[in-house]
């Protein structure tokens, strides 16, 4: 028998009773909601009479539709001034409250981005499975968990059965070895594979990233790798358990203590994928081959090297290739060819749950320390990614050396990524991004994303265009 | 109960491009709402409309975009929709098949589909087929040469077929079939089996008690 591959294991314990239609019904640990795709499943459980399954696995936080301004923040739910958003972050509240789910709500130390709440209070641990209604929630595997989003529908089914009805997927491994080159970081890592593999490259599959630069990169940053499996067309990520993956969740909020911490440790050094294990689809690439990355088009896969340029309408092999890179760059206003530090951006975002944790911050503040942000800049937006990593990057002084640098530092949600709320891009304006869609109009209508890592985006921020963060070290002024 | 899907004959309707993300198909100021319904008017909102859209927007003082293949006169009351590869790509919004459905499509025909976006279908009576992209480009010369261009889709056959007589027949799973054939109420048929999901979890229990008891 050959070994198993992490998914099949974490798969396989979870398989309540495999279905006569090939379908596996799956039971589900941890379930995480949050106020824009669960109140029709709340709703839906009210029509037909039915309860949670089970409370204790059931957790929500209000992220996606919450202001960042502070001002705003203070005034609470019944401040909410845009009436259709006070619903729905009430209907968070009082579905909670009537089910007796445990929320953080709005303002609650613990609220934050749900898929950075979950890791940073151990409501994900490694073995789990995690879904929530978002298509990030695959950020989680980056705990050796098996964690994907799911639609509203499936909402509602796993708070009334604990279970999902679903279907298992085929295994991918995307392996990088050797060591990352200075100033290239995990969301270079994700782009540079999404532009490998394309964003339908992972389709079907659960990726497992593997080899010396996962293993090397903290636990923090594998959850921007996986946060982005997405983005390639898996709803999984993955990275096995390691004495890191341990470190990390030890004496988190929810995590076990003492004894049982232990044993459940020791079964969690179990969650890898055996030697000789059998994937259905393998990628390998070097760590030398990446550079920062910086996406250009409306769709993630469109990434280039900073140093690189926009391709060219000849280099494109099919009709329907070039008739997207036409698009894109219509959309974008840039020419092909064009060389992308040559792009000028008009706004920069920093947050989201690809890169709003404490090591994106520090990362970022690094670059901004003592600088300012360029005048031809009209906002930079720094939004921590819970109240929790607000507090510490205040404790570090973090929020000083944006705030000195111009900066606006804001309160824990999904933000800009997203552009549910105020937080959102003109049309026609170009924004150094650390989100993780580029998508026409995701940023606000008309908005133009550029993906980049943290550190990238703070000195696009000071010098008002894309540069290379290895070579800066400039001033505006 | 969903709405099941056995047979279907209708108009099809262009999206000419491939990476449709459900950003583009139900943009997020629309996501606001606590309701299932009413999201059909703001389908594919920033191509169709020439103005920016907002929640509380008159919809009848909204000028569409007369470039935008939908709007065109021939294509109106469409209920097939035909595009290209990755449909559905992006963020997991029910929102997105809510609005697709709401707007009056009953199918849709891609050469491949993201997943979240294709399991979200078969939950609400929306089936999304498969064609490879051959077959795809030549219902496109088709669709762009005949005014009035019909099709009939047969889910117990899994195929579809054209008026001339030509047919392509599509690959679904048995279990996303089923959903739509019977329109079922998954939760129900899943409640029927509290004993096997009590059973599993009291032998998970026993394996890592950690997992329960924890939040609360």
């Amino acid at each position: 028998m050959t070994g198993q591959t992490l998914y099949d294991k974490l798969w396989e314990s979870h398989v309540v009773f495999n279905r006569h239609d090939g379908s596996t019904l799956l039971y589900i640990d941890r379930h995480i909601l949050h106020e824009v795709t669960s109140p029709q499943a709340f709703e839906g459980l009210r029509l037909a009479g039915r309860r949670p399954w089970r409370l204790d696995t059931n957790i929500a936080t209000p992220d996606h539709n919450i202001s960042t301004d502070p001002g705003e923040r203070k005034a609470g739910v019944e401040g909410i001034p845009d009436e259709t958003s006070r619903i729905q972050v009430k209907a968070l509240d009082d579905n909670c409250n009537e089910f007796g789910i445990k929320e953080f709500k709005m303002n609650d130390m613990g609220q934050g981005i749900v898929h950075v709440m979950g890791p940073e209070l151990g409501v994900t641990m490694p073995g789990m499975t995690v879904v929530c209604g978002d298509s990030h929630t695959a950020t989680h595997g980056a705990l050796g968990c098996l964690a994907h989003g799911i639609g509203t529908s499936e909402v509602e089914h796993v708070l009334a059965s604990q279970c999902l009805v679903t279907k298992k997927m085929k295994n991918m491994r995307v392996t990088v070895n050797g060591k990352l080159g200075f100033g290239v970081t995990p969301k270079d890592v994700i782009l540079a594979i999404i532009g490998k593999i394309g964003t339908a490259g992972g389709t079907g599959h659960a990726i497992e990233f593997s080899g010396d630069v996962f293993a090397d990169m903290s636990v923090e940053g594998r959850m921007t790798v996986c946060n982005m499996a997405i983005e390639a067309g898996a709803r999984v990520g993955l990275v096995a358990v390691d004495e890191k993956t341990i470190d990390y969740v030890k004496g988190r909020r929810y995590v076990p203590k003492g004894k049982l911490f232990d044993t459940a440790s020791s079964y969690w050094r179990s969650l890898v994928s055996d030697e000789g294990a059998q994937f259905d689809k393998e990628v390998l690439m070097s760590a030398n081959e990446i550079a920062p990355q910086v996406s250009w088009g409306t769709s993630p896969e469109m990434v280039a090297e900073v140093s690189g340029r926009i391709p060219k309408m000849s280099s494109m092999t099919t009709p329907s290739e070039r008739e997207g890179l036409r698009h894109a760059l219509e959309y974008m206003g840039l020419e092909e060819g064009q060389k992308i530090t040559s792009i000028m951006v008009d706004r920069v975002f920093i947050g989201s749950c690809t890169n709003s944790r404490i090591e994106d911050l520090r990362a970022a503040a690094e670059v901004v320390k003592g600088r300012k942000r360029a005048e031809t800049v009209k906002q930079v937006l720094v939004v921590p990614g819970s109240q929790i990593v607000k507090s510490q990057a205040e404790t570090e002084g973090l929020h000083s050396v944006f705030v000195d640098a111009g900066m606006e530092w804001r309160e824990p949600g999904c933000s800009m990524c997203l552009a549910m709320n105020d937080d959102k891009l003109g049309a026609g304006e170009h924004c150094a991004s650390t989100s993780n869609r580029n998508f026409e109009g995701r940023q606000g209508s008309g908005g133009r994303t550029h993906l980049m890592s943290p550190a990238m985006a703070a000195a696009a921020a000071i010098t008002g265009r894309i540069v290379d963060v290895r070579t800066f070290s400039g001033n505006s002024r | 109960m969903i709405e099941p899907f056995t047979r279907h004959r209708g108009l099809v309707g262009p999206m000419d491009r491939a990476n449709v993300d459900t950003d583009m198909i139900i943009p997020k100021q629309f996501l606001k709402s606590i309701k299932k319904t009413g999201f059909g008017l703001n389908l594919f909102d920033e191509l169709r409309y020439l103005e920016q859209g907002h929640q509380d927007l008159n919809l009848k003082e909204r000028e569409t975009n007369p470039d935008f293949p939908l709007n065109n006169e021939r294509y109106i009351g469409s209920t097939i929709l035909l595009t290209r590869e990755n449909f559905g790509c992006g963020s997991s919004r029910e929102h997105a098949p809510w609005a697709l459905k709401d707007y009056g499509f009953r199918a849709i025909i891609a050469s491949s589909f993201a997943d979240i976006f294709y399991n979200n279908c078969f939950k609400n009576g929306l089936l999304p087929i498969i064609l490879n992209r051959d077959v795809v480009d030549q219902l496109f010369k088709q669709l762009y040469s005949e005014v009035g261009f019909s099709i009939s889709i047969d889910l117990y056959l899994q195929k579809v077929f054209l008026d001339n007589g030509c047919y392509f027949t599509f690959q679904i799973d048995e279990f996303y079939k089923n959903c739509l054939l019977e329109g079922l109420d998954e939760i129900d048929v899943t409640l029927r089996n509290k004993e096997a999901i009590t059973r599993y979890e009291i032998e998970r229990r026993k394996l890592h008690p950690w997992i329960f008891g924890a939040i609360g």
